[in-house]
């Protein structure tokens, strides 16, 4: 670990103005926010992260999760993985969430980490967490030592020749089936991203892996209630059975009419570069009936664009799999 | 060798057929004429814990946190010492530049080649008294083997100092590629292990046979604490405070490595997070931390990080296996042929002994194994809990299950057909084999009767189910040992020995012992272990501490009542003044006439009292079994029973069931001993699912080398576990008839897992781990 100045602050807008000296928000920034730290710290003695500065936010208020007006969830960024998953709310609305939450880390680490930093999760790519290995995402341009590695747990899906890493969110990933919105506070003022825009794809800057700019803050993450009478769910795939993380993982959403899907949200983790939507899958389920024929043509359409490496190749159809499955649990729930 | 044990084979089949129906009482010996009860003339129950159920002695230490680990040891002035590791596999160190590393805050030393002073090699040594698996000191020559490989070390005041030091250590390197391929040849001449008939020409002749290829993944112990040296050098005598599975081993190793004098190196190690095999010999952090604390006469606290764990502390191998049987139609088996490779480091001639027990666990005129050795850039391999037996029954016995599949055999009956009466590898009598009787209880608690051979044809809950089985066998064998007793005039006994507690409750045991041989409960027993400076003690290894330790400690107890009983007649304070002394005995803690019960006797405390004796001391040693000519095979044996369940849709399996029997004697303590075979099985569940350390091929670097990227089992991976012994005492280890434990639970249960994935599924893995991409099919 490298020496580092360490500040408190329980006011946004003084987290904000420090943030802001900064001369990038991704990789390599030297000013980092520390919330629960369950990444950032193992990232900082892994010498992946050397920060100069950390802003410690932990007592920032924005700790509650708020119900809104039209049936909504606001969440605050410093509300703790485990209070939001075991939140009544959250748990009778959005059960994917809840699912999903649980599904990830260890009871301690949910314990820690928070709904702001969680949207931040990093990669587990082990040569990314190695600097003896090249990596595009933390030393642009040194190479990517993963595609001629071990890429077992790579993605599939959203890759390009400098970066195979993938996402390995699960909050992340129920947040992308729910549609969530991020609020973001930064030097020019407050503003609203829907989640579909917020992370970025590696192409040829995967240092660069969302849109935060230096000084912006996650405040809160809204979230619109689910359609009337629809079901979700979150499923999880890995080698064990518990702590570790996802080889593939699926939230659905689905709304069923008069036997057919009319409403259809459908996320993957895992198989990614970004937790991934899949707008694909979602027109061939909707006006389709919930059928095991159907679910497997979406999941089909939602893999049709997979690009294997060495050693991954399982994952497109442990993927499909892993959908397929998830949209029987939650039509036939 | 003891004179009791049976000497006719048919005999001794015999025994093994009544046994299988009524273990508890049955031995597999007569009681010899000099041991009759009768001796005693007044018969009364015996207080003892042995064979009870008995909590570990050293529990409230370890759950209140008051035991002290090695690297719990800390001392005015200590430093700490970070490691750096060659971030190459192959190659050599041309230049080390520590100028910026050494102007660091804290900083006291970056020592190198040039500057840590000599370090010196290992005489061989085969008897396991001063044996080391990396024989090489550290720093010895600057050539690059494996990756990790110690190039330097930077010493600070604290342990953040020093890491940040040793990063700052800037080392050049001629850099080849490195070869860390898991394909492996023979680079060495191919040794023939065991050879009978001719297994070549009778498998070409053979109408049903198999020839397969299996091969089990390089696997990192992964031991809780990690390996650590905390070295005191008072400017004559080292005292090491070591992670080790042999004080005296150890002791003998650094005295050598460090080039001091027996008398000033001592080594301590009180308590272990277990070692696994790890620790069974040290390692080149051990040197490194002692040559720190001499140059700068200071403690020196040194811990392996998880990451050097993987490449500096030794690993399981892996193993490439070929299995060839053939066999009548009738399941007799007419060859067995085991040819082997293991990768092992550059330098080091480690062997996987794959066919330990390929040569003697089934029937067979004509059998022929091989072991060859396949050189990589890898760190020096070790023994792993079961070395040798553990992959390579992964090979043997997945191989049986295919050849009941093409006999259309139920596997349990084909093992029955090639039990042998006699150990063929050998030409020698079993001294006690209960294999078979291990399959009946198994098969009877699992309720095997039940199976259903068709692949996938079992169904529970809307899931698959895969039933499997294997069986397995581990030495049975002794330490040389030397154990001391006293008893205290308080009422109290102190044993003592050089050996260790690597967790498995070997400070439990030895209590039970002594408590059982003096009639008094097991909290006035002190136990004191792992310590040079106690008399030599055996190795915590090869699952042969407690049959070790038992009649040296049986020995030193009769010495010391013996004492006792001379004190108490020739002292006229005493009831017994002028006694013979062969007319008394010490029972349940009481010194009395063998004429009369216990009861009217006197505590030993009072008699110690009474002559006014602080203390009286036993001292005894007892030979190792390993020299001179063996009169009987010596094994301990085991049968696993698995069950899968395989939910294909999700590609999902998981383990639901395991039912277990073992044949290892004496059982001296149940609940550690189910402990033992618990863990076992969860580790063998690892091993058959997930476990493999990945070389990474450009860098040949451990890639996975954390917990959270080498997979272990978790809590939620654990199965139902459902252990028995069989319980046939066979006492020509001690008189107990006691065998280890600690490695023959995990024997057999990667390919009896492997057999019920393979009933499951019907996909034959024969590469563990068995991973989710094996089980999907064509799709991958």
């Amino acid at each position: 670990m490298k020496q580092f100045t360490y500040t408190k602050t329980s006011e946004i807008n003084s987290a904000v103005q420090e943030g802001s000296a900064n001369k990038t928000a991704q990789q390599g920034a030297e000013i980092r926010f520390i919330a629960g730290g369950t990444t950032m710290l193992d990232l900082m003695k892994l010498m992946v992260e050397t920060p100069n500065k950390l802003i410690d936010i932990n007592h920032l208020p924005l700790d509650k999760i708020e119900t809104t007006s039209g049936g909504g969830v606001k969440v605050g960024a410093m509300v703790r993985n485990s209070d939001l998953a075991h939140h009544p709310y959250i748990k009778s609305h959005y059960q994917v969430l809840s699912e999903a939450l649980l599904s990830g880390a260890s009871p301690q680490l949910r314990n820690m980490a928070t709904t702001g930093g969680n949207l931040l999760q990093r990669t587990r790519c082990v040569y990314f967490r190695d600097t003896e290995f090249a990596c595009n995402k933390r030393e642009p341009g040194s190479g990517c030592a993963a595609i001629d590695g071990d890429n077992r747990m790579m993605a599939v899906l959203g890759t390009s020749d400098k970066c195979i890493a993938s996402n390995p969110s699960d909050m992340n990933v129920a947040l992308m089936a729910l549609e969530a919105t991020i609020h973001i506070t930064g030097k020019d003022g407050d503003r609203e991203i829907p989640i579909s825009q917020f992370y970025t794809l590696p192409g040829n800057s995967p240092d660069v892996e969302n849109v935060l700019k230096p000084g912006d803050l996650i405040t809160h993450v809204s979230i619109q209630p689910m359609p009337p009478g629809s079901n979700s769910t979150y499923l999880k795939l890995r080698d064990r059975a518990s702590y570790e993380f996802a080889l593939a993982s699926a939230a659905v959403i689905t709304q069923v009419k008069d036997g057919k899907i009319a409403h259809a949200r459908v996320a993957l983790g895992a198989v990614g570069t970004i937790p991934w939507r899949s707008p694909e899958a979602e027109s061939v389920l909707v006006g389709t009936a919930p059928t095991a024929e159907n679910f497997r043509k979406a999941a089909d359409a939602a893999l049709k664009d997979a690009k294997p490496q060495t050693h991954n190749k399982f994952k497109i159809e442990l993927s499909k799999r892993c959908l397929t499955h998830a949209l029987k649990l939650v039509t036939t729930a | 060798m003891s004179d009791n044990k049976d000497s006719n084979p048919k005999q001794k089949q015999s025994a093994d057929h009544k046994q299988s129906t009524n273990q508890k009482s049955s031995t597999d010996q007569k009681p010899p004429a000099n041991q009759q009860p009768a001796q005693t003339a007044v018969l009364e129950p015996k207080r003892t814990s042995v064979g009870h159920e008995t909590r570990r002695i050293d529990g409230p230490l370890k759950v209140t946190g008051k035991a002290v680990y090695t690297s719990d040891h800390n001392f005015p002035g200590m430093v700490y010492a970070v490691p750096v590791g060659a971030t190459i596999a192959n190659g050599k160190v041309t230049k080390i530049d520590a100028a910026e590393a050494e102007k660091m805050p804290g900083v006291h030393a970056i020592y190198h080649r040039t500057n840590i002073g000599q370090l010196f090699r290992v005489a061989p040594d085969s008897t396991f008294t001063a044996y080391t698996d990396e024989p090489r000191p550290p720093l010895e020559d600057d050539i690059i083997r494996y990756y990790g490989q110690y190039v330097a070390l930077a010493v600070a005041d604290t342990f953040e100092q020093a890491k940040a030091a040793a990063d700052a250590v800037k080392v050049t390197y001629q850099e080849e590629k490195p070869n860390v391929s898991p394909k492996l040849t023979a680079d060495d001449k191919v040794k023939v292990e065991s050879h009978r008939g001719d297994a070549q020409k009778a498998f070409d002749s053979a109408a049903i046979k198999l020839d397969e290829t299996y091969t089990t993944a390089s696997q990192t112990h992964n031991v809780i604490e990690l390996h650590a040296t905390v070295a005191v050098f008072d400017g004559t005598k080292f005292t090491m405070y070591e992670t080790t599975q042999g004080v005296v081993n150890h002791k003998n190793v650094l005295v050598q490595v460090l080039g001091v004098d027996p008398e000033n190196l001592q080594v301590i190690s009180k308590f272990l997070g277990s070692g696994f095999g790890s620790k069974i010999t040290p390692w080149s952090h051990c040197a490194l931390a002692g040559a720190a604390a001499r140059k700068l006469n200071r403690p020196v606290k040194l811990v392996v990080s998880r990451k050097m764990s993987f490449h500096a502390v030794g690993h399981r191998p892996r193993t490439q296996q070929r299995v060839r049987l053939s066999a009548q139609p009738d399941g007799k088996l007419t060859s067995i042929q085991h040819d082997y490779f293991n990768h092992t480091s550059m330098l080091d001639d480690y062997k996987e002994n794959c066919g330990e027990c390929t040569s003697y666990l089934y029937s067979t005129p004509n059998l022929r194994i091989t072991s060859a050795l396949s050189r990589r850039n890898v760190g020096t391999p070790t023994s792993m809990r079961g070395p040798g037996a553990v992959p390579g029954l992964f090979a043997t016995e997945s191989a049986m299950d295919e050849l009941a599949i093409k006999l259309k055999m139920d596997p349990v009956k084909l093992r029955i057909i090639n039990e042998p009466t006699i150990d063929e590898g050998l030409n020698l009598p079993f001294a006690s084999r209960h294999l078979i009787g291990c399959y009946k209880q198994g098969a009877d608690l699992f309720g095997w009767d039940q199976r259903d051979p068709r692949i996938g044809s079992m169904k529970k809950n809307g899931l698959t189910l895969g039933w499997g089985t294997a069986g397995a066998s581990w030495i049975a064998e002794r330490f040389p040992a030397e154990v001391a007793i006293q008893l205290n005039n308080d009422g109290t006994a102190r044993v003592s020995s050089a050996t260790q507690d690597i967790g498995t409750g070997t400070y439990t045991v030895f209590a039970q012992v002594v408590g059982d041989k003096l009639g008094i409960p097991i909290e006035k027993v002190e136990v004191v272990l792992g310590d040079t400076s106690l008399p030599a003690g055996p190795l915590s290894g090869g699952s042969m501490g407690i049959a070790s330790i038992i009649p040296a400690t049986t020995k030193a107890i009769e010495k010391a009542v013996d004492t006792l009983l001379t004190a108490a007649v020739q002292s006229p304070l005493t009831k017994f003044s002028g006694a013979k002394k062969t007319e008394l005995a010490l029972t349940n803690g009481n010194v009395h006439r063998k004429d009369q019960p216990s009861k009217e006797g006197v505590p030993f405390e009072t008699v110690m009292q009474q002559v006014n004796l602080n203390k009286i001391s036993g001292k005894a040693s007892s030979p190792g079994t390993f020299s001179g000519k063996k009169q009987s095979s010596m094994h301990s044996y085991g049968v696993h029973f698995v069950e899968v369940t395989w939910q294909e849709e999700l590609a999902r399996l998981r383990v639901s069931r395991v039912v277990t029997v073992i044949d290892a004697g004496k059982i001296m303590n149940p609940k550690t001993g189910r402990n033992q075979i618990e863990g076992a099985i969860v580790m063998g569940l690892g091993m058959a699912l997930f476990e493999g350390t990945e070389y990474e091929p450009t860098k040949g670097a451990p890639i996975n080398s954390s917990l959270a990227d080498y997979i272990l089992p978790v809590n939620a991976d654990m199965p139902k576990m459902d252990v028995h012994f069989l319980e046939v005492p066979n006492t020509e280890l001690n008189e107990y008839g006691a065998r280890g434990i600690g490695e023959i639970g995990l024997a057999g249960l990667a390919p009896a897992l492997a057999n019920a994935v393979h009933h499951a599924t019907g996909i034959r893995v024969r590469n563990l781990p068995i991973r989710i991409e094996d089980l999907m099919g064509e799709s991958t």
